[in-house]
């Protein structure tokens, strides 16, 4: 290859390695600022694809337990397990349980929600500061709906399906 | 990530998937890896190789597979990571085949490294579908901890560890050697943080006040200092100044991540300063890498290689002498630590600062999923990942180019070795766990209360779309 092609072969190369470096960061850039939706009420804002396995599923019975209020609204934890089996989800601060709550009022293993045979029900597992349903102290096994209310510490829990 | 949550007829940020973007750079970093290895051939042999198209298809087909994993498992995952990492084991190959070239007959270093990237792409894809989420990783603190320092002490058993220029890290086993320090150094940094997670508020407490710092309690030093003598034994023990270096600051750091107290940062300083002057004062090799250092033309015959790499650098200049051009092979080791060398004199402070931008994007990437991330553990394990990463960049390639004394590490993605490679995909993997978990949408759906129809008004879509909403 003559001196002339191989200097030309040497700089376009060169000059690729920082294109594609400008590309990433015109990438990252972007990125940034995410994608704006107007939020309208009841707008999806995911693509509606439903998997045909999901719409199978019953409607109205409860499926998770999420938070509601607070840094960590909207976080989750399934209560039906991958195969369809009734999972347990732990509630507290402590790193096994399913929904980890960051809130000092909150003991390490604080309260369960069981999907027993008659429906879901909460349990409070001798926290120090108790579990509230709809604003009682609960004593003991108490049911939940979709409906009601859990707090815990500063924090507040609902089903969701 | 950025969600506008606080009026309600305000537009929202979700964070977009980027899945083509992602393809498409992917399959621009897979080009120029091509590239490269074109020019190195042609230049070199003044043909193009018979066997371009099985290459082509080979290095282009193995990240298309990997992106097509993240499609499926992790919609949300960062799109810039995997085509930097392509980038970047592109241009190491087509380096280690150049330095192949060199020899009579051509070595098979490239083709065993092209071994061992799609040993990576496995366990990238393994870690994407098998692990899927990062944060059960949490509970194996103990295991994993206790299988990466078996793991660093492995070399030193009589009869399956093995000494390669002074230092003990290889095992040899089934005729394959293998650097069990680059794996350890994923485990643990899974360990350290998640042993962070759970003694952050003890490791926080402050104690006696000095220089204006707070350093913490006397009581609460055992962690670090069993660290410290850990990575003090690595040096003594393997002679291995860059590993002993890596785990120290890796603790260090995510110590001072967890806790917020620069009081840590300062300690883990010091005690890294004692043990280099430890170091310096009782081992030949450590004051042979310093005196290569600071004055490398006293003695050509112990300097040889740094002499060797600073004239490749000077020989290569602003624009390099092109690929396949210069005469790289007469630095020792030219395909493993001494790479960036190679880079340096063959693509010029161009490409080699090229090179440096895609680590440092890397590290950015890791850095911020990171700071978005919502719960401590997967921050503390990104922020680790990304910082042993950049320590290990700056170190080896500080080293190479004389701004620190030589450490024996390798450079990620690029220089010839099975372990470093399988290891920086896995890192590569989990960093991509933790976006995902980070860019994609919190998930929560319609407040029943809120819509007075109730449950009836809301359609089959809405109940198994995740909305975002804002928050009561």
């Amino acid at each position: 290859m003559s001196e002339i092609t191989l200097t030309i072969v040497k700089v376009l190369f060169l000059a690729l390695l920082w294109l594609f470096i400008a590309s990433i960061v015109s990438v990252i850039r972007s990125d940034l600022f995410g994608k704006a939706v107007p939020n309208r009420a009841g707008q999806q804002l995911n693509e509606p694809a439903a998997p045909a396995r999901r719409t199978r599923r019953q409607r109205g019975r409860p499926r998770r337990v999420a938070i509601t209020n607070g840094s960590q609204s909207g976080q989750s934890a399934d209560l039906v397990g991958e195969t369809g089996e009734n999972a347990v989800v732990m509630i507290g601060r402590g790193s096994d349980c399913a929904l980890i709550l960051d809130d000092d009022y909150v003991s390490t293993r604080h309260a369960r929600v069981v999907l027993g045979e008659a429906g879901p029900y909460i349990e409070d597992l001798g926290s120090t500061n108790g579990t509230y349903v709809n604003g009682q102290r609960i004593t003991a096994p108490t049911s939940l709906t979709l409906a009601d209310t859990v707090r815990i510490g500063k924090t507040l829990i609902k089903l969701e399906t | 990530m950025s969600l506008n949550l606080s009026d309600d007829r305000a537009v929202i940020i979700v964070p977009r998937k980027r899945r083509n973007v992602e393809l498409f750079l992917v399959l621009f970093a897979a080009a120029i890896g091509l590239a490269a290895y074109t020019i190195v051939s042609y230049n070199v042999t003044g043909e193009i190789p018979t066997v371009l198209p099985w290459v082509a298809g080979i290095w282009v087909g193995m990240p298309v597979v990997v992106h097509a994993v993240i499609r499926w498992r992790l919609p949300y995952a960062d799109p810039v990571l995997l085509p930097c990492a392509v980038f970047l084991n592109g241009l190491g190959l087509a380096m280690i085949h150049r330095i192949d070239l060199i020899n009579s007959p051509p070595t098979h270093g490239a083709t065993q490294q092209l071994l061992w990237t799609g040993i990576g792409v496995v366990l990238v894809i393994a870690v994407i579908v098998v692990i899927r989420d990062h944060r059960p990783l949490q509970r194996f603190t103990y295991t994993l901890g206790l299988a990466g320092l078996v793991l660093l002490l492995l070399p030193l058993i009589p009869g399956l560890g093995v000494e390669i220029g002074g230092a003990r890290i290889w095992i040899r086993a089934f005729g394959l050697s293998f650097q069990p320090a680059e794996v350890a150094k994923v485990l643990l940094a899974i360990a350290f943080a998640s042993y962070m997670v759970e003694k952050r508020d003890v490791l926080a407490l402050a104690g006696p006040r000095f220089l204006g710092i707070d350093l913490p309690r006397a009581r609460d030093l055992g962690p670090i200092l069993c660290v410290w003598l850990l990575s003090l034994a690595i040096l003594v023990l393997q002679n291995d100044l860059g590993t002993s270096l890596l785990f120290f600051g890796l603790f260090v750091m995510m110590l001072y991540v967890a806790t917020e107290r620069p009081g840590w940062a300062v300690l883990g300083t010091l005690m890294f300063a004692a043990g280099a002057a430890f170091g310096y004062l009782n081992f030949g090799h450590v004051r042979v890498r310093v005196g290569a250092w600071l004055h490398p033309f006293t003695n050509y015959d112990e300097y040889g290689q740094i002499i060797s790499a600073q004239f490749g650098f000077a020989w290569g200049g602003l624009l390099g002498r092109g690929l396949g051009e210069g005469r790289p092979g007469l630095t020792p080791l030219a395909r493993s630590d001494f790479i960036s060398a190679a880079i340096g004199e063959e693509l010029g402070i161009t490409g080699l600062f090229a090179v440096i931008m895609v680590y440092a994007l890397i590290v950015e990437r890791g850095l911020r999923t990171a700071l978005a991330c919502r719960e401590a553990f997967g921050k503390l394990l990104s922020a680790g990942l990304a910082f042993a990463f950049a320590l290990q960049v700056f170190a080896i390639i500080g080293g190479v180019t004389r701004l620190l004394p030589l450490t024996g590490l390798t450079t990620p993605f690029m220089s010839q070795g099975g372990s470093s490679m399988i290891a920086n995909w896995v890192v590569i993997g989990l960093l991509l766990l933790i976006s995902h978990q980070v860019r994609k949408p919190i998930a929560t759906t319609v407040d029943l209360e809120a819509s007075p129809a109730g449950r009836d008004t809301r359609s089959a879509s809405a109940e198994t779309t995740e909305l975002i909403r804002r928050p009561a």
